[in-house]
């Protein structure tokens, strides 16, 4: 049993430049809160999220079922990272579906609903707002701000943007930018939604439809790279749905994995937008902070003074253990102080979800030391 | 070789206030100890997750990495001093190592099982492969792939254009400065790159 999280929201009336030129004004955040904010401010602990979670990090919601937050595991009062000692602060990202401005919003300059019109948002845009929710909570300084995957670019950068704004940083099954193959899969989603026709140039608020469709194969191709080849031989291996006589047709379902996609995608499209899709896709896209150091990873990360954990899984090959790898090494150019830990476990990008009995020790011992370090 | 005498006779060797990487530090002790006693900063390397853990338990800077991939990761001379404390017994590619050892620091040390020290030849006259408390293991399950002696190192060295700054041999705790290839369980060597 978890205990109750409330989620809560704050309106910011003032215009946050965007890096694309572009501009958000009277915008919210949702977020959570778990634990207590100590008397000299210095335990807070930021949760950035991946592509579909939410400021719901941990606890459950009141009166609903299975509302574990997507992070509950390690998140919590006795926890590895423990709500009883550190103030852990979850937030929905601008451009999402949860609870924080979206694309489903209404634009104050027209009073229509954004749609397609809503700003591309990136990594470096949304570490500028929860920096906002920071001061407006009071926070001057974070003892670690953590993530994994697309979270864990957002701890990345929360350390070039703001280095003196936090003591750690814990970077999960991340890299430093996204590899062409990764940029494909993006556009396969990205296409299968843009081509759907109820998706009307990203309008279809509008006219009363949602592009399920697209939804679906986006979320099809994207849950197929989150897990590795012997999960899912493990998983499903070549078991037909239905008996054990084949059905002979190309369209029916007739192998358990294609029920599953399907039946992944369904729920994905019943609640995620499309148009945040596209855009939380493209800040993925976007994120490559050596961009503006000609491509040195080590010049870029110069600026970063907090000490970083990295953690990678040796069957993820979507955020691989070679890209993690290369953020220490430009931390260790650096002489920033680093540990990185290869997790040795079998369910691809999604083992950072999960629980492994070291990976889990490895994040418990680690905060545990940063709890040391404010008792001191 | 945890024993405490053993690792104060090779942190002698690691000047205070040194930018040290430990290869095979196993759960950071002896980096810690350099930390604390010595003010050094650093990192380990390991590749057992259990090692790993403690190392993160105790504070120590750790990268997970399997040192048969090579040191890709550092540059040139980007430490003061490379350890490597029974590690290199461990090694396929066991001289790779040593140059890579020497690239990335400006000194290295390197302490290793004597396979000449006495008890060990007794044991191959008497035909038996050496079982000791130095290394417990038998011929068939031993972890030690490279099996070398004090003066076998003196002549990969200078193969390698290591300059060889200062070399003894460890036994309970004490260096051993005459006949240490006979009178050594532990071959320490402390070299810099010609």
């Amino acid at each position: 049993m978890s205990f109750f999280a409330t989620p809560q929201s704050l309106h910011f009336p003032e215009v946050l430049p965007l890096q694309s030129g572009a501009s958000l004004r009277d915008y919210h955040l949702a977020y959570e809160t778990y634990g207590t904010l100590n008397a000299d401010r210095s335990n807070a602990v930021l949760v950035c999220h991946a592509l579909n979670a939410s400021h719901h990090v941990a606890g459950v919601y009141a009166g609903q079922d299975k509302s574990e937050g997507w992070w509950d595991n390690m998140i919590g009062p006795g926890k590895p990272v423990d709500t009883d000692r550190f103030f852990v602060i979850g937030v929905n990202n601008l451009g999402s579906c949860f609870g924080s401005t979206g694309p489903m919003h209404t634009h104050p300059d027209t009073g229509e609903v954004y749609g397609a019109d809503f700003p591309v948002v990136t990594v470096e845009d949304w570490v500028n707002a929860q920096a906002r929710l920071l001061d407006r909570l009071g926070i001057a300084q974070l003892a670690a701000v953590l993530g994994g995957s697309l979270g864990g670019m957002q701890a990345l950068s929360w350390t070039l943007q703001y280095p003196e704004r936090m003591r750690h940083a814990v970077v999960v099954a991340s890299a430093p930018n996204l590899t062409a193959e990764n940029i494909a899969f993006n556009e396969v989603a990205r296409r299968a939604i843009v081509t759907d026709p109820d998706f009307h140039g990203g309008h279809f608020y509008r006219h009363g439809v949602i592009p399920k469709r697209g939804l679906r194969i986006a979320r099809m191709i994207g849950h197929i790279t989150y897990l590795s080849d012997d999960v899912m031989n493990e998983k499903f291996g070549r078991q037909l749905r239905e008996g054990l006589e084949l059905k002979y047709s190309t369209q029916d379902i007739e192998f358990q994995i294609e029920s599953y996609l399907r039946y992944q995608g369904d729920k994905f499209s019943d609640y995620f937008d499309a148009n945040t899709y596209l855009l939380i896709t493209r800040a993925l896209d976007y994120f490559d902070p050596a961009r503006a150091h000609a491509g040195n990873l080590t010049r870029a990360l110069a600026r970063a003074t907090a000490k970083f954990l990295l953690v990678s899984f040796t069957t993820d090959w979507r955020f691989s253990p070679q890209r993690s790898r290369e953020i220490v090494k430009a931390l260790l150019d650096n002489r920033r102080r680093v540990s990185y830990a290869e997790i040795d476990a079998p369910h691809g990008h999604d083992a950072f979800l999960l629980d492994d009995a070291r990976y889990m020790g490895v994040m418990r011992s680690y905060f545990d030391s940063i709890a040391k370090e404010l008792q001191a | 070789m945890t024993d405490k005498a053993a690792m104060q006779a090779l942190a002698r060797l690691v000047p205070p206030g040194s930018r040290v990487l430990d290869l095979g530090c196993g759960n950071g002790a002896m980096l810690d100890y350099l930390q604390r006693e010595r003010g050094c900063s650093g990192y380990g390397v390991e590749i057992d997750d259990a090692n790993v853990l403690a190392c993160v338990q105790r504070g120590v800077d750790v990268i997970q990495l399997n040192l048969d991939e090579g040191l890709a990761m550092f540059d040139d001379n980007s430490f003061d001093v490379v350890l490597q404390i029974d590690t290199l017994q461990h090694l396929r590619n066991a001289e790779t190592m040593l140059r890579e050892t020497a690239r990335v620091g400006r000194t290295g040390v390197v302490a290793f099982p004597n396979f000449a020290h006495w008890p060990n030849r007794l044991s191959i006259l008497r035909g038996r492969m050496p079982v000791t408390r130095r290394l417990p293991y038998q011929w068939y399950d031993t972890p030690n792939i490279r099996v070398g002696t004090y003066k076998d190192f003196e002549v990969l060295a200078t193969k390698n254009s290591l300059r060889i700054l200062d070399a003894f041999g460890l036994q309970d705790g004490e260096e051993v400065r005459w006949l240490p290839n006979a009178r050594a369980g532990t071959a320490v060597f402390h070299f810099e790159h010609a």
